[in-house]
């Protein structure tokens, strides 16, 4: 039998979460320290006589009895998770409640514990999303600083922080109140939505890494539409906008891994069931009286994605859609959005105005895709000097090999 | 074709999961490889990395790991091969050199006088 791809990443993350979960989550260290027991067992033994039928439930029998082990020799000099304490203690009561709580639908509840306790409001976002990476989707430090082209030390530093902070809350987050959980709920989504945008927008000249972030944010975002609490209608909406983007994802990108402008994308690329899948999602989004960010977001990936070609596009809509996301959820980056829009629908010189007029502009002015806007509308009214002036930024600040390759074309065009 | 002993020495440190997926996908294909070209005799089995040890004449049993652990064997195959410079090239492409491991090539003793 063959191994399923990313199989040791996503079991890390469930049998760090049950452990947890177990051991309390004070022990989060003592939890990974049986995962990583687990893993180099099942190589030693795969290799030599294959993996077996059911990979993931060979892992979880062996954390599970990992567990026991570390339950039974430690129970004395260590404290477990206050709410199994008295359960834990007898030998009568041990070994099932262990089993109970690998069973799949705690495991589920695990997962989703963790990802809330991860989005403590102590916590900043990016290391939010660090920690959700780390210990949910078994990503190492350095594969993290990769992912954001940030150094190993701090990364590091940063996880080592925040699993410190987790450590010290004593008690996993309890998912089962609906006061809290809804409270903390829009962290959780923000916290998916920036781990997706990491990867569909990020900086990691690797596309691979970009897509399993997004993967990632894909995956965990199921969890949550699973669970009956979590499953609300903008959580419904941030899944539809992953699936509507991930959809175009294919085109994205040429043979040699270069980018491709929104113009020139082969939209037969696209992903159609994807699509299909994020509509259906959308349709359960539009139930309820409430309109966030997201169920605008993916209003206009939508039309987006179900457009023939960038011409065909309804750019009327996708402009009062960012008209929305502002009065939302106003940013200098959704300002830019608008602005191109607008070109789109009302010519380069409209838009360039509107570009002009983003308030905190110079919040953009080191992020690449605002000078090649810039650039590029200029190019379309024919002053090709000061498009090459802002290509030649935009080249300045790129931060991968693949946007530099992209402005440089872009330069070359303005001819 | 003479037969030989791979021990496989140390080299289990910890990973993150997708080393250890890669780590995991490296050995399947390496035996299969080496499977598929007839020098496979026996797969082998793992070792368990603790165990007693036995000694002297007072038969002293204590217990185990009896080395560092990187020096500790975590299992074996029993390989086919021309001659022992073979069997040697064969080792190299163990996917244990890329976590600090070792192969110990060992031929079989032969019946023959």
């Amino acid at each position: 039998m063959d191994l399923s791809e990313h199989l040791f990443r996503h079991e890390s993350g469930r049998m760090v979460a049950t452990l947890t979960r177990i051991f309390g989550i004070h022990n989060l260290a003592l939890a990974e320290d049986v995962v990583q027991e687990a893993f180099c067992r099942a190589l030693e033994i795969w290799k030599f006589r294959g993996v077996p039928e059911n990979p993931s439930a060979w892992l979880m029998a062996t954390a599970r009895n990992r567990a026991l082990d570390v339950l039974r020799r430690e129970r004395t000099a260590r404290t477990f998770a206050p709410e199994l304490t008295r359960q834990l203690e007898s030998e009568w009561t041990l070994a099932p409640t262990v089993a109970e709580e690998f069973g799949p639908t705690a495991v589920r509840d695990d997962e989703l514990r963790m990802m809330f306790s991860c989005c403590s409001p102590r916590l900043p976002e990016e290391a939010q999303v660090a920690l959700i990476l780390h210990i949910l989707c078994g990503f190492s430090v350095d594969e993290i600083a990769n992912a954001f082209v940030s150094s190993h030390a701090a990364i590091e530093k940063r996880i080592t922080r925040s699993k410190k902070l987790l450590a010290a809350s004593r008690k996993l987050f309890d998912v089962s109140g609906p006061d809290d959980f809804a409270r903390r709920l829009p962290a959780v989504q923000r916290a998916l939505y920036l781990l997706f945008n990491e990867g569909y927008h990020g900086a990691s000249p690797e596309s691979a890494i970009r897509s399993d972030l997004c993967r990632e944010s894909m995956r965990l975002i199921a969890i949550l539409l699973e669970s009956t609490l979590g499953a609300t209608p903008s959580t419904c909406a941030l899944a539809a906008l992953m699936c509507f983007n991930a959809a175009r994802l294919p085109a994205r990108l040429d043979l040699s891994g270069n980018l491709i402008s929104l113009a020139d994308q082969d939209r037969s690329q696209f992903d159609r069931s994807l699509a299909l899948q994020g509509q259906r999602i959308l349709e359960r989004a539009a139930t309820g009286s409430e309109v966030s960010e997201f169920h605008v977001e993916a209003a206009i990936a939508w039309v987006h994605t179900s457009a023939q070609s960038s011409e065909q596009t309804d750019w009327a809509t996708i402009v009062s859609l960012y008209d929305q996301l502002m009065a939302i959820r106003p940013s200098p980056v959704v300002a830019l959005n608008r602005a191109i829009a607008i070109a789109q629908r009302d010519g380069p010189q409209r838009g360039l105005d509107e570009i002009r007029a983003i308030q905190d502009a110079e919040r953009l002015a080191r992020y690449p895709f605002y000078h090649a806007a810039l650039g590029e509308l200029e190019l379309r009214s024919r002053r090709t000097d000061a498009a090459r002036r802002h290509f030649t930024a935009a080249v300045g600040l790129a931060r991968n090999p693949m946007e530099r390759t992209f402005f440089e074309q872009r330069i070359g065009a303005c001819r | 074709m003479s037969e030989f002993v791979f021990l496989y020495r140390g080299g289990e440190t910890g990973r993150s999961p997708e080393r250890y997926q890669q780590m995991m996908q490296k050995w399947m294909a390496w035996f299969k490889e080496l499977g598929e070209k007839g020098h496979v005799k026996d797969i082998g089995q793992p070792l368990e990395r603790d165990g007693k040890l036995v000694q002297g004449t007072a038969k002293k049993v204590t217990d185990g790991p009896f080395a560092e652990a990187k020096d500790v064997i975590g299992g074996y195959s029993l390989i086919v091969a021309k001659d022992l410079s073979e069997a040697a090239e064969l080792s190299k492409g163990c996917p244990i050199f890329e976590v600090d491991g070792q192969v110990e090539v060992r031929p079989v003793m032969k019946m023959n006088m």
